[in-house]
């Protein structure tokens, strides 16, 4: 049940996308998520649909794989479209006491509710075409210029690549924990909400007790090899830009230049 | 009360790229009473196999039928289930979490709905019976008891719900020689009290030739052979060839046998081979 997450988890696989380098996934994906700001009306969403599937086609994951991450902000984006649709003022088509429809506030409700669906569609394919690690030494090497006006991009990036790398680990240990403590007729699945609320704390406090202990161990494991942060660090694999990369980036420019046009033009 | 568990396929992560099956068509029985112990390399399926005892995972396909009731139809409940089977994890140290050592045991009788009273006394019984003094840590924090000692408490967590089947995933894992002969001990006299059906997954040959009636092993997802200790390790060569080893007894006497001495077959625990070197060594000592 918890594992069925899957923002921010990782899609194996060895397509072109897999392989780009994560600096040109990272930056493009910023790009994309600031085109789809600028677009203003249907025509433009339907080319940040056709971009955004042309990537996930060419990516070979699954496009239920990625639809079932959307699940668990399934009520945030059903609460942004009622509120957009009852909210807006304007033409009203439909009206029941306090609850009124408008024509601007139907329209409001779907872009804001496609908008908000590409914008995760669009996150998580980056995190589902790229391994954690890549990803945090992509960032680590995007914040490198940063180093010089005090910004501990190594550290920061190492946060990161630690917090990830314990997420498996966590989810495990959750299930772990409840399993062993419905095995000892722990509920927590049904009553009301205190009930429920209550009924994790025999799940809590050894979750907690359990990240502090990994996390003790992986410091001390991390001291054991003699790790000190950035400072002349290198990497089993260095990153480097290929021939994929400037066709990746001729095609995001490609992509940015017809948003555009289109909210000129029409 | 017996098990027979039927044709059981249980598949991770099913329709991912990662999927992988971790039991295919899994069958065996067992009678009421047994002291059963499952072997396996890592990754055999143990584990799993175990959790789908008690309802925690849900098989593919298959039956499991314990006493008269089929967990796996949809109309059981799983509460009546867990009463009646208990679950002793791999490091059960890590599921504690109350106050006072007390209060932790009387986690699951509380979940069964019993009076105070009652639950009260189960407490006081199952800590006695996994061999600690109730008097002098029921009310303390579990947290600042030993490994062995957590570890316990844990199993008591489990015992005071007085399943009739008892089920244990490596409980000696990562404790030292002292506590792990204390664990199993305690686990026998358990077995021997209670009269219950008892599981015993473990990685240690030495505990199962020792303890169980039957053997299990299990082999990527599958029952690969199944008898009475004796009949298991006779098939040395079967079991290496699944990366498992023979009980350290029986190994050395495989050993000294194609050396030449004259010893018999079939011995599993270090009581047997003692008796075996004494008959060899000295032939004028009888008994």
């Amino acid at each position: 049940m918890i594992r069925d997450i899957t923002l921010g988890q990782y899609y194996p696989g060895d397509s072109w996308v897999h392989k780009l380098d994560p600096r040109t996934k990272i930056i493009g994906t910023f790009v994309y998520l600031i085109a789809l700001f600028l677009v203003k009306d249907f025509w433009g969403f339907l080319i940040a649909v056709t971009g955004i599937l042309m990537v996930v086609a060419i990516s070979r994951v699954p496009l239920s794989f990625i639809l079932k991450g959307l699940k668990p902000v399934f009520i945030i984006i059903l609460f942004t479209f009622f509120i957009n649709m009852f909210m807006t003022k304007g033409e009203v088509l439909i009206g029941w006491k306090f609850l009124v429809i408008t024509k601007e506030g139907l329209y409001n409700a779907f872009f804001m509710g496609i908008r908000l669906v590409l914008l995760i569609i669009g996150s998580s394919i980056l995190t589902l075409a790229t391994k954690p690690i890549k990803l945090t030494d992509g960032i680590e090497s995007l914040l490198g210029p940063l180093k010089k006006i005090g910004v501990p991009a190594h550290e920061l990036a190492m946060m990161m690549t630690i917090a990830l790398r314990f997420i498996p680990t966590l989810l495990e240990e959750t299930d772990k924990i409840m399993k062993a403590q419905m095995a000892r007729g722990a509920d927590f699945e049904s009553g009301n909400i205190f009930k429920r609320a209550k009924s994790l704390i025999p799940l809590l406090i050894p979750l907690f007790i359990s990240a502090f202990r990994i996390a003790q161990d992986l410091a001390m494991a991390m001291e054991a090899r003699c790790y000190s942060g950035g400072e002349n660090r290198t990497r089993m694999t260095a990153m480097t830009y290929e021939k994929r990369d400037i066709l990746a980036t001729l095609g995001l420019i490609a992509f940015v230049a017809t948003i555009l046009l289109e909210r000129i033009l029409i | 009360m017996s098990i027979q568990v039927r044709d059981l396929t249980h598949i991770y992560s099913e329709g991912l790229p990662y999927e992988s099956v971790a039991l295919k068509d899994v069958s065996f029985s067992i009678e009421d009473g047994e002291f059963v112990g499952v072997i396996g390399h890592t990754g055999s399926g143990k584990s799993t196999m175990i959790q789908h005892l008690n309802g925690l995972l849900k098989p593919r396909s298959g039956s499991i039928t314990i006493g008269d009731v089929d967990i796996t139809k949809g109309n059981v409940l799983m509460r009546d289930i867990r009463r009646r089977i208990g679950l002793v994890f791999q490091y059960p140290e890590y599921q504690l979490f109350e106050e006072t050592v007390h209060r932790d045991v009387a986690f699951g009788p509380t979940n069964l709905g019993l009076t105070k009273e009652e639950v009260d006394q189960r407490v006081i019984e199952a800590i006695n019976l996994v061999g600690l003094d109730y008097d002098e840590i029921g009310e303390r924090s579990p947290f600042e008891l030993s490994g062995g000692q957590k570890r316990r408490v844990a199993i008591a967590g489990v015992i005071a719900m007085k399943p009739e089947v008892l089920i244990l995933d490596e409980p000696t894992a990562g404790l030292d020689p002292k506590a792990h002969k204390d664990v199993l001990e305690m686990i026998k006299k358990i077995h021997e009290t209670q009269k219950n059906i008892t599981i015993l997954v473990s990685h240690n040959m030495n505990d199962i030739a020792k303890l169980v009636d039957k053997v299990l092993v299990m082999e990527k997802g599958r029952i690969a052979m199944e008898g009475t200790p004796r009949q298991v390790f006779s098939q040395a060569q079967k079991l290496k060839k699944m990366g498992l080893a023979l009980p350290q007894a029986s190994d050395m006497m495989n050993k000294l046998r194609n050396r030449g001495f004259d010893i018999k077959e079939g011995i599993l625990t270090n009581d047997e081979a003692f008796v075996e070197l004494v008959r060899i060594l000295k032939p004028d000592i009888k008994g």
